[in-house]
């Protein structure tokens, strides 16, 4: 028996010391294996006395399980050991920079016409775009502000040739869409115009945003409701749109529209200059003249028209305090309106 | 347009504070720009009497002064000023007042000057922030010494005329009426509901007969629709008195005479720009209205010569232009201080013509801004009126009783007739969407100067002859909801509007997704002007012939560097590189979708066609492949089967240039750009373009999605290495191995390999060949079977490159 005990202690040893799993199996086999030394005991069966047989079997049989179930325990530490040792071996730094594709951004002037779009379409309109090049006709005379009128005035236009122009507003797109089509008419008109005017507010070239509905019955009522509809999407849920008179050549009456200021609740804040409203669009009733020169019946139809500045929007929304940001296109910028 | 309150206060009996008269006007269409106090800065400043002059004990130039300042007591005050004496009101600012400085404001203290204690200063016209023509005597070098009719104790302001508030209005282009005191004054009248003497309250004058006869002879009808014109003789030329001056003055106008400032006073009040001649240089009594001849010479009033065109009118006499019409007097003919006899003039003149004039020449007035705007026929009568009763009022001269018209011009006015217009209140109301009380409606025209009949359900107004912009029903619901007030407006949501379908239309909803397929790729979007300058096809080396350089002009352009209108993108998207790299922009991408403007004729006879085009940059990171990556990324977004090809253009690297071809069409080109074009644009780092035709190219762009069954046998993939002569293409290796083998699905080069092991000019090409077996086979693909491809491919190389497996 001493034998035994002594086979089990350097046994025990053996597995402790083992480093690896390799080790640990070469260990093993010096006990377990074919020339291992219980084997060894085993064969020594043939030498020993029958009688004593049967009980000098049992012994080494359960030497055998005894040492098997406490190689199979180092086994199992072993394998969790070198688990552990793998993965601390393969530790990555998490703060190090992730690989990415590098993300490019739409226009400030895209993403809110595209805003605009999603607001309006929601209502109803559909998108027309008509030519940045226009003849006198579409841009002025049809829209009711004939050769000798002084509201040419209000807007400088570049001129190409004596009849073409570059449009000074998106409102020539009213009367091209309303020569294709008639009435029930719900339109959204965006795109750029060009005004010679350059200095630190105003920029030659920007883009506007149209809006057109002619329908039966409609009001002023029914303008400042969708206006109301716009302004809270666009701006805040609280957002409240103010009318007051102006005036445009193609619309009759016509009324400047302010919103209130988002910045302060319409508290006054510099933004809004201390007064509690932006002045964010113009807008109006679609002057009879306009809708005679479409070919559209102005007793039988009544409609109303706005138009926007888009940049102006998107620096009242982004905070832009420079419009010549714009058209820089400094990445810098840029880069600020990704996602 | 300025209207001094005082002056406003004349016509109407304004009963509320400047601050809600401003809120008035804006809620009924008159933005007020600015609301000046003309006071402003000068606070505690009384009249005082000086008792005493005394002179300082121990300083020279000083004088110690005891001020009776009425219920503020006895004052002493020190001052330097020589015209100071004891009897002489004068402006006091006592301690704890406000004068006006440099621009600024000064507070003024109690203090000691040279020991001797100063209860304040007196003020020079300076200081109170007048000239002569609020106070005389404002500008003398000194205190400003005050009538004798100043209480001692006065506040200073209501005194020189300073307690005053000066409303800056904006006024819409539709309302030339109300560049006019009288006009902005039935409009307060209006809102405010007060009863006024109307647009043109009486201005009776006295006039004597006379025998000196003037003929009108207005050659151009159209242009100077009427002409009114008057004899005022024994005229004395002297200043005009202090209230007329002061006004002028409150308005930003300089006072010249007596009976200039008549004319100019009349513009002001009234909106009828006048002239007045001297006689005795209007030869033969007789003016004719013309256009000029071509060359003809005018010298203006204020000494500028200018040659005309027969776009331009001219005011003549029997002999030589004497006045550039409505822009501007002739100094050949202009008042004197001896003139004795005076020829006025008021008349209208088309607004074209006087705006094509004062471009043309540069010259402007402010008879020129008011003519532009829109002078009604029916005023140059009234503003006569007017001003001859300012002669009579003044005492400046005598007026005639004839008026000098053209024979066209009906001296009665019987040829103004006013307009009627006839509607219902019910129409009104359906534009309004609100019912506005009919009694409200016709108490609100009749304010505004209409007179209204109401017949029941219907009505008719008769418009006032200063109302042009009056053209039918809509315009008179305007004039009720803006004196009514937009707050009755009730937000409705399109309460009887049909249900429409709204959204993009499919090639906008195409446009977005390629600008977000750029963005994807790492592309921020620009935005550029669509005009730049024709240098810009210099820089770009366009061959004299180039079409490109048939771009169109802009007649009226900023500047040169703007004024032609895009016929490609690259130039605008070159600034912004070398915008973004002067800035320390080291890298970056951009690109831009927008329109070129190609003309099929110039000058221009019909609309261009306007083509949208995409360019691309990309400088700092990343080379030639990366942006071909960006255009093959759009080819794959849209299912596009395009291909590249060398090319040369004269503004790209000659060997890193490629076409884009969409089947056998060029819709493209990408490449570095020259490097002398870099170097001439101080672009250190290599910057690669490319510009696509977005038009050409969308016609092919997938719209729909087409699903293709799965294989049913797994892809193989084998990797071949072969070294090929230097100058075989990728293109051509792809070719050859796609038509050797059906079975080839795709080749992709994933490596090149150059070493001088391979031999001189020889490289090694990797490719990634992946097999897939016929749609319709049974099984899959053998490893003998790809063998056997692989055999054909590695010798059909061979046999047409030359290649060698490795």
């Amino acid at each position: 028996m001493d034998e035994n005990d002594k086979i089990v202690e350097e046994a025990e040893e053996a597995a402790s010391v083992a480093e690896d799993s390799k080790a640990l199996y070469e260990a093993r086999m010096k006990f377990l294996g074919k020339a291992g030394k219980v084997t060894a005991l085993m064969k020594r069966m043939k030498e020993i006395a029958a009688e004593m047989r049967p009980a000098f079997g049992k012994q080494v049989n359960a030497l055998r399980e005894k040492l098997e179930a406490m190689f199979a325990e180092h086994e199992e530490k072993m394998k969790r050991r070198e688990l552990e040792r793998k993965l601390a071996a393969e530790q990555v730094d998490v703060t190090m920079p992730g690989r990415r594709k590098r993300e490019g951004a739409l226009h400030p002037v895209t993403r809110v016409k595209n805003e605009l779009i999603d607001i309006f379409s929601g209502m109803g309109f559909e998108v027309f775009e008509g030519p940045e090049i226009e003849n006198d006709y579409y841009n002025f005379t049809a829209l009711n502000t004939p050769a000798d009128h002084p509201a040419r005035d209000m807007q400088d236009t570049f001129y190409l040739t004596d009849e073409f122009l570059l449009r000074t507003q998106t409102s020539a797109g009213q009367i091209r869409l309303m020569e294709q089509k008639k009435p029930p008419i719900k339109m959204l008109s965006p795109g750029r115009v060009f005004r010679s005017d350059d200095d630190a507010t105003h920029s030659p070239m920007f883009h506007q945003m149209e809006g057109l509905v002619v329908d039966r019955g409609i009001t002023l009522c029914d303008l400042q409701g969708m206006l109301d509809k716009f302004a809270k999407e666009m701006f805040s849920e609280t957002s409240k749109t103010r009318l007051r008179p102006s005036y445009f050549p193609f619309t009759e009456p016509s009324v400047e529209v302010d919103v209130s200021c988002h910045n302060c609740g319409g508290k006054g804040c510099p933004l809004c200059k201390g007064t509690g409203w932006i002045e964010v669009l113009g807008a109006g009733m679609v002057n009879r003249r306009v809708l005679e020169n479409c070919g559209v019946d102005p007793d039988e139809y009544t409609g109303f028209a706005f138009g926007m500045g888009i940049e102006r929007i998107a620096m009242l929304k982004y905070g832009i305090n420079n419009i010549k940001l714009l058209t820089e296109n400094d990445v810098r910028f840029l880069e600020q309106f990704k996602g | 347009m300025k209207i001094p309150f005082s002056w406003l206060k004349e016509y109407v009996d304004v009963n509320i504070s400047a601050e809600e008269l401003q809120q008035k006007l804006f809620s009924c269409g008159f933005e007020v720009e600015e609301l000046i106090y003309v006071g402003e800065g000068v606070e505690k400043v009384v009249v005082g009497k000086i008792l005493s002059c005394e002179k300082h004990p121990d300083a020279d130039r000083l004088t110690v002064c005891q001020v009776d300042c009425g219920s503020y007591g006895t004052k002493q005050i020190v001052t330097a000023a020589t015209n100071v004496f004891a009897g002489a009101a004068v402006p006091v600012a006592l301690d704890g007042s406000s004068v006006r400085h440099e621009g600024g404001f000064q507070k003024i203290k109690t203090g000691k000057l040279r020991g001797v204690t100063s209860e304040g200063m007196f003020c020079s016209g300076e200081e109170l922030g007048i000239n002569d023509d609020f106070y005389e005597g404002a500008e003398v070098n000194g205190i400003l010494i005050l009538g004798s009719e100043a209480e001692a104790g006065e506040d200073i302001k209501p005194v020189v005329g300073i307690d005053d508030y000066i409303f800056d209005v904006a006024v819409t282009a539709n309302r030339p009426d109300c560049q006019s005191i009288l006009g902005i004054a039935c409009e307060v009248a209006a809102v405010l509901g007060i009863p006024h003497g109307g647009f043109m309250p009486a201005s009776p004058y006295r006039a004597e007969p006379s025998d000196v006869k003037f003929t009108v002879e207005v050659k151009e009808p159209a242009l100077c629709p009427r002409y009114v014109g008057s004899y005022v003789k024994g005229v004395g030329i002297g200043k005009s008195p202090q209230w007329l001056r002061r006004r002028l003055a409150l308005c930003g106008m300089r006072s010249v005479n007596n009976i200039v400032d008549i004319t100019n006073y009349v513009l002001l009040e009234v909106g009828q720009p006048m002239h007045a001649f001297d006689r005795r240089f209007l030869h033969g009594d007789a003016v004719v209205v013309r256009r000029a001849e071509a060359g003809e010479k005018i010298t203006t009033l204020d000494e500028k010569e200018f040659t005309l065109t027969p776009d331009n009118l001219l005011i003549c006499d029997a002999d030589r232009p004497v006045a550039l019409a409505g822009v501007m007097g002739g100094l050949n003919s202009e008042i004197r201080e001896d003139t004795t006899e005076v020829f006025f003039e008021a008349a209208t003149f088309a607004r074209d013509s006087v705006r094509k004039t004062s471009r043309a020449l540069g010259q402007r007035s402010d008879s020129s801004a008011r003519f532009e705007k829109g002078v009604y026929p029916i005023l140059p009568h009234y503003g006569m009126q007017r001003a001859l009763c300012l002669v009579r009022k003044l005492g400046c001269g005598t007026p005639t009783s004839d008026l000098f018209l053209p024979e066209f011009c009906d001296k009665q006015l019987r040829d103004l007739a006013r307009q009627e217009i006839a509607t219902t209140y019910e129409k009104i109301n359906s534009l309004l969407g609100i019912s506005v009380p009919k009694e409200e409606v016709n108490a609100i025209l009749g304010r505004l100067g209409f007179e209204v009949t109401d017949m029941g359900a219907s009505f008719s107004v008769k418009v006032p002859l200063w109302r042009g912009d009056i053209e039918g029903w809509p315009d008179l619901a305007e004039e009720v909801i803006r004196m009514y007030g937009y707050d009755h407006i009730e937000p409705t949501f399109l309460k009887n509007a049909t249900v429409t379908m709204g959204g993009l239309t499919p090639a906008q909803e195409t446009q977005l997704k390629f600008k977000r397929v750029l963005a994807d790729e790492g592309f921020m979007e620009a935005c550029n002007y669509s005009f730049y300058s024709p240098k810009d096809f210099d820089l770009l080396r366009l061959p004299a012939d180039a079409c490109e350089r048939r771009a169109v002009k802009i007649l009226n352009p900023i500047s040169e560097d703007l004024s032609v209108m895009r016929t490609l993108l690259l130039p605008s998207m070159l600034q912004n590189v070398v915008r973004n790299v002067r800035r320390g922009n080291e890298s970056g991408r951009l690109f831009e979708l927008a329109n070129v403007y190609l003309a099929e004729e110039l000058p221009l006879k019909e609309l261009p066609a306007e083509r949208e085009k995409a360019v691309l940059a990309l400088w700092g990171e990343g080379d030639f492949f990366d942006l071909k990556g960006a255009v093959e990324a759009v080819a794959e977004a849209f299912d596009l089967k395009i291909s590249f090809a060398r090319t040369e253009k004269p503004f790209l690297h000659p060997g890193v240039s490629a076409k884009v071809l969409l089947g056998e069409k060029e819709v493209g080109f990408l490449g570095e750009l020259h490097p002398e074009i870099a170097t001439e644009l101080a672009l250190e780092r290599k910057v690669y373009v490319a510009e696509l035709d977005y038009d050409g190219m969308k016609k092919k762009f997938r719209r729909d999605i087409a699903y293709h069954n799965l294989p049913k046998f797994p892809d193989v993939e084998r990797d071949l290495a072969v070294v090929v002569d230097e100058k075989v293409t990728c293109a051509e290796m792809t070719e050859c191995i796609l038509r050797a083998c059906k079975a080839v699905k795709r080749a992709e080069l994933f490596d090149v390999y150059r070493d001088k092991r391979l031999g001189e000019g020889k490289k090694s090409m990797a490719f990634r060949l992946t097999f897939a077996p016929d749609e319709n086979a049974e099984k899959g693909l053998t490893p003998e079977a790809v063998d056997g491809f692989f055999r054909k491919i590695v010798g059909n190389l061979g046999h047409h490159l030359g290649a060698e497996l490795r």
